[in-house]
């Protein structure tokens, strides 16, 4: 690895941790080489068998990082995508067809609650004591990460590798590990807005009516809704990631009511409807996802994403992370094969990836060594970009002074005010979700 | 005597078995298929329908009449019911009235054959692309910026773009008609091309105007490829919850759309029910469609 010298201290920390484990050193050797020269001979004939399949959302579970890991580690990778529902649902009904899991944290909980995963042991992760505290500890530079709906620390731990039932507090044994994550907020077309945009309540100002949109997946639809109806001072929400039965009734009520009014030009449900809508001139503003607003300006279309930092207790963007699982089923080899797929996430070259659409790396010191300055500079220190900038495939994104909507990667991380959920009232939501889609 | 009569009392039993062989052997490939396929996920959804949730994908194994109750009791099933009717209606109307008209063109008025053939073909042109690139194509043209706002736009006929062309119910009832008038052109072909050409000419040469000869003679006479055609299109617009999605931008709902949202929190047992009841209700609106048409006479007439 070029940038070894970078982090000696992890390193060498990593490797004597698992020379206890007896297998651990060879295998930590073959990772830490694997870049370079292959796995070892003994290694690779063992494994060479092994087929992994990686199963979730198309913006977490991406071809190109099974192809590349494949690649390094030398065995087979399938990744196979669902939406986010559908993804659920095979995890936990059709648990053998999957190998690792891409869970979000509510996903996880359920995924534990069934016992359909396996806990991952931490001391077998190399880069673990290298995670942001955010997700390990549920902090960043002793600022508490908010638990308003599930957050990723909250749905991280269990206290045995079979248990079913989360843990509070840190333990040996993960029900996933973060690998990608970002902070989500309102895209809008500042040339037909005409004003900067920093509060979720413009998503719901009358002068927009016909022309808003807002996201249809019911379980974060309603938080971007719970965001707008706060910040405009209508409601002062428990816990907005897990409403009362009041709470959902009265933000369903204000959905219908702004539905009948018009307000609402369309909702979607897919990065590619909310990308269309925007490009199409059909609406000028709505709650979106980081890589959306790329993909319409990459069209030479205007387009920026809100930054709508915390005030008080209003405002904030709602995070999500998704994470890698180890399904139940895996054993032997394959389970071997399965830690050496968590390692290789982590060595940086998936975190430059995802970086450079906009999304965040929960090891982003492995990431940085696999980024260019200016690229580092652009995403992670929200710093004009000194020369122009690509996306992962290559394609031209920003020009060079760019500087990223919402500024440094601490700003925006640490005004997250609440985490995608599932409520412990979500067949009611649902059904009152429905309710707002009939209206 | 006695042993011939034993023989063939011997070759009638012998007879019938193998007659009763033949006719299951006949039957089972359709039976091996039809149980693991069709019966036994049936079973299963119904069973499902009867037992409890316990909010996190399980289910707790104990006899409720909840999920119907909770469904029976709702505002919001008679909400979605009416929304998913409405568009069946329009649908098959719509579809009715241009497949009725497409079929009857094709089959009295293009004389060539051939001809005939290939229009018919042209009618399935647009099934060689998938369903969501073709609902994907109405956004250019029927959008803000699309291209039927910018000629109205240009002509000077509006000022402001149509919002109601796109994600509206009319959109939704566009795409239906686009995407099932074929099922009710193929029946309804079916059924004209099999109207004796001379009963047409009697009828000319007795005196009945055109209109007539279609209204007495070719619309009785296509009445089942109507009501196949209608079966196709009411049960695939009650089946369907993408269309309406993608179409109406969200802003409507559908029955299947409301119980796929359950599925989504893994409620299977409240979405077992909702698939119980649309499958008993599309069931009789297709009885209903078989009571006003004997789809089974005129087939073997």
């Amino acid at each position: 690895m070029s940038n070894g010298t970078f982090r000696p201290v992890s390193a060498t920390q990593g490797i004597s941790r698992r020379q206890v484990l007896k297998r651990g050193a060879a295998v930590a050797a073959a990772v830490a080489g694997s870049e370079v020269v292959g796995a070892p001979t003994i290694w690779a004939q063992e494994i060479k068998d092994i087929e992994l399949r990686h199963v979730g959302v198309s913006y977490s579970v991406v071809k190109a990082i099974g192809d590349q890991a494949a690649k390094d580690l030398g065995f087979k990778i399938t990744m196979q995508n669902l939406d986010t529902s559908a993804a659920i649902n095979r995890f936990i009904t059709q648990p053998n067809t999957v190998d690792i899991p891409d869970l979000e944290g509510w996903q996880a909980k359920l995924a534990t609650k069934r016992g359909v995963i396996q806990g991952i042991n931490v001391k077998k992760v190399k880069e673990f004591d290298n995670f942001l505290p955010i997700f390990t500890k549920g902090e960043l530079d002793g600022h508490k990460i908010p638990r308003q709906g599930i957050s990723p620390y909250e749905a991280m731990y269990i206290a045995k590798p079979d248990a079913t039932e989360l843990h509070e507090g840190v333990t040996d044994w993960a029900t996933f590990l973060p690998q990608v994550y970002n902070a989500d907020s309102i895209g809008y077309r500042p040339d037909l807005v005409g004003h900067k945009v920093t509060e979720w309540k413009e998503l719901i100002d009358p002068k927009f009516k016909g022309k808003a949109a807002i996201l249809d997946v019911p379980a974060i639809g309603i938080m971007d809704a719970a965001l707008c109806f706060e910040s405009a001072g209508l409601i002062k929400y428990g816990n907005k990631g897990n409403m009362t039965k009041e709470e959902i009734d009265f933000t369903i009520n204000k959905l219908i009511e702004l539905k009948k009014a018009g307000h609402f030009r369309a909702t979607w449900t897919t990065f590619d409807q909310s990308v269309q809508l925007m490009a199409a001139g059909e609406v000028i503003i709505q709650s979106m996802w980081s890589p959306a607003v790329a993909a319409v300006r990459v069209k030479q279309i205007p387009c920026v994403y809100a930054p709508v930092n915390k005030k008080g207790d209003k405002e904030g963007y709602r995070g999500w992370c998704n994470g890698l699982g180890l399904m139940k089923h895996l054993t032997g080899k394959k389970l071997d094969a399965a830690y050496e797929y968590i390692n290789w996430y982590y060595t940086g070259w998936q975190g430059a990836f995802v970086s450079r659409y906009g999304y965040y790396s929960p090891v982003p010191s492995t990431a940085r060594k696999h980024m260019t300055p200016t690229e580092w500079a652009f995403w992670y220190e929200g710093k004009p970009a000194p020369e122009p900038i690509k996306d992962p495939y290559g394609v031209l994104m920003e020009p060079a002074g760019t500087v990223r909507d919402g500024g440094s990667f601490i700003e925006r991380v640490t005004n997250i005010s609440c985490w995608n959920t599932l409520m412990d009232e979500a067949a009611y939501m649902n059904k009152r979700w429905n309710d707002f889609k009939a209206a | 005597m006695a042993k011939r009569r034993g023989t063939t009392h011997n070759r009638t039993t012998h007879n019938r078995t193998t007659h009763n062989r033949t006719g299951w052997l006949l039957v089972l490939p359709l039976v091996v298929v039809l149980i693991p396929f069709f019966v036994a996920p049936i079973v299963g959804v119904v069973v499902a329908s009867f037992v409890q949730s316990d909010g996190f994908g399980g289910i707790v194994p104990a006899f409720t009449w909840e999920n119907y109750a909770n469904i029976f009791t709702s505002r919001l099933t008679l909400d979605l019911y009416w929304a998913t009717f409405r568009f069946a209606v329009f649908a098959w109307f719509f579809s009715l009235l241009i497949g009725f008209w497409i079929a009857y063109f094709l089959v009295f008025h293009v004389r060539n054959p051939l001809l005939a053939m290939g229009l018919f073909l042209l009618c399935t042109v647009p099934f060689w692309t998938s369903n969501i690139i073709r609902m994907i194509s109405w956004i250019p043209l029927l959008g803000k910026e699309g291209l039927i706002n910018s000629a109205l736009l240009g002509v000077g006929v509006i000022d402001q773009p149509l919002g109601v062309l796109l994600f509206s119910s009319l959109a939704v009832v566009i795409a239906y008609v686009h995407q099932l008038t074929i099922f009710m052109i193929v029946p309804i072909f079916n059924s004209m091309a099999r109207i004796d050409k001379r009963t047409i000419e009697a009828a000319r040469d007795a005196g009945a105007s055109r209109f007539d000869i279609v209204r007495l003679i070719v619309f009785p006479m296509s009445k089942t490829g109507i009501a196949l055609g209608s079966i196709f299109v009411v049960s695939i617009v009650m089946g369907d919850f993408f269309v309406v999605k993608v179409m109406s931008g969200g802003g409507s709902a559908s029955v299947v759309g409301a119980f796929y949202e359950d599925v989504g929190v893994l409620q299977y047992p409240s979405a077992a029910a909702s698939a119980v009841i649309l499958t008993a209700v599309v069931s009789l609106m297709v009885v209903a469609i078989l009571r006003t048409v004997d789809i089974r006479r005129e087939l073997t007439k």
